[in-house]
């Protein structure tokens, strides 16, 4: 355990530090949003409508753009043989720095979200409504980034591959968490059953996800 | 510096073959080497001799042949107690020197020595605070020395360890190497100089 949250604590405050990915996402969020209403024009209506997918794409965006970085860093310093060394199985590690991407790039996505809900003209329902599928469904976003990140490291090549591997897995959270989004907000959907949906997907990436990497880092070993 | 429990340990190959993107890099080597002992690895350059460290370490998973090790912690497995050296030093730019240190302490776990001894040692007190962007290569050479010296481990395998160390630097680790011997632990270190300290030399791929 000592190991573990060792390497969360490191990850999360080289996140924080300057240079690290946290704020880039949540710019990157920001400059999305911001810009949205700019290029839809002054219609409220057709704001509030597209606000949830909007604000999804934004946060779905942002978060690729950071998880390709995941294990390369670590990879060209050559922190990644002493962790595949070391006595922490790489599952746990991999989960670990999962975790650690998540609380420090995923979660400032979701704290931004009332603010930027304002600018979509969205109400405190439907911002929250959003919001709470995005806590949901960013998990999801992580872990199976994370496979594709642990990919790119193994083929020796960047963020392209990595976009294109994990853009068909993340297809399935986003549909459910717009959906969830709007059947909060217009109905006439219940909320429960894609929110349901959506859990399960998180659910299944964080059970996955680490042994996935895992395996492919093992495989690719050099 | 109290070490470790003298365990007679012996690490021998027996026919390793490396191959490396479809290329065999080396065929059928032999070696041994006992607690106590230095193994000095030469050979020209691309003969495999990073490539027989990484496959000791378990970074590389050998074509044919065994790799076995006598005695030794039996609940651990032969990388979990090595120490890997390469010539990547494993240090994240945005921590500071003292933060990168107990990372690996407490990531690596097990016996361990105090930090703050470990860069007195190796002579980087004065820039614990200092981040490790900031500092030079036989810096960042000696900061990954402290993490040998930090966590305990009986094998140290070392790539060019001596890489970037000016010629007080090599004298001090020629004494860490000695200290580390004498309290019963192994040394393989990859070289194409003199190492500092008396060693077998293990020849790859015929003369030099």
């Amino acid at each position: 355990m000592t190991a573990l949250s060792a390497l969360i604590r490191r990850d999360i405050r080289i996140a924080l530090r300057v240079g690290g990915g946290a704020l880039i996402g949540v710019l990157f969020f920001l400059t999305v949003v911001v810009l949205m209403p700019f290029a839809v024009g002054p219609d409220l209506a057709l704001l509030s409508r597209l606000g949830p997918a909007i604000l999804w794409l934004g946060a779905l965006l942002a978060s690729l753009l950071t998880l390709d970085r995941l294990f390369m860093a670590d990879h060209e310093d050559g922190s990644l043989d002493l962790i595949t060394m070391s006595r922490t199985p790489l599952e746990l590690a991999c989960a670990a720095k999962a975790l650690a991407h998540w609380l420090a790039a995923g979660l400032p996505l979701i704290v931004a979200t009332p603010v930027l809900g304002l600018l979509l003209n969205l109400d405190m329902v439907a911002t929250g409504a959003v919001a709470l599928t995005l806590l949901a469904g960013t998990p999801a976003l992580t872990f199976t980034g994370m496979i594709g990140a642990a990919l790119a490291v193994t083929l020796h090549r960047g963020g392209l591959l990595m976009a294109v591997l994990v853009l068909p897995l993340s297809i399935p959270v986003l549909i459910f968490g717009v959906a969830a989004s709007q059947a909060a907000i217009t109905g006439p959907l219940s909320f429960g059953a894609p929110f349901s949906i959506l859990c399960a997907l998180s659910l299944v990436s964080l059970v996955i996800g680490p042994f996935a990497a895992a395996a492919s880092l093992k495989h690719g070993l050099d | 510096m109290n070490g470790l429990v003298p365990v007679k340990m012996e690490l021998a190959g027996r026919g390793i073959t490396c191959v490396r993107g479809g290329r065999e890099v080396f065929s059928g080597l032999d070696f041994e080497a006992a607690s106590g002992e230095a193994v000095a690895v030469v050979g020209r350059n691309g003969s495999g001799k990073t490539s027989l460290l990484r496959l000791i370490a378990g970074l590389l998973v050998p074509a044919g042949g065994t790799i076995v090790l006598d005695g030794g912690d039996a609940d651990m497995t032969l990388p979990e107690q090595c120490h890997y050296l390469g010539h990547r030093d494993a240090l994240k730019p945005a921590l500071s020197v003292a933060e990168n240190l107990s990372f690996w302490a407490e990531f690596l776990g097990g016996e361990r020595c105090d930090a703050t001894d470990s860069l007195a040692t190796v002579g980087l007190d004065h820039a614990t605070d200092l981040p490790a962007s900031f500092l030079s290569a036989g810096q960042r050479r000696r900061l990954s020395l402290a993490r040998l010296l930090t966590v305990r481990r009986p094998i140290w395998l070392l790539d060019e360890p001596t890489t970037a160390l000016d010629a007080a630097g090599q004298d001090m680790f020629g004494t860490l190497m000695r200290d580390h011997l004498a309290r019963g632990g192994m040394i393989i270190a990859a070289i194409h100089g003199p190492l500092g300290i008396d060693a077998r030399e293990l020849r790859i791929g015929g003369a030099a």
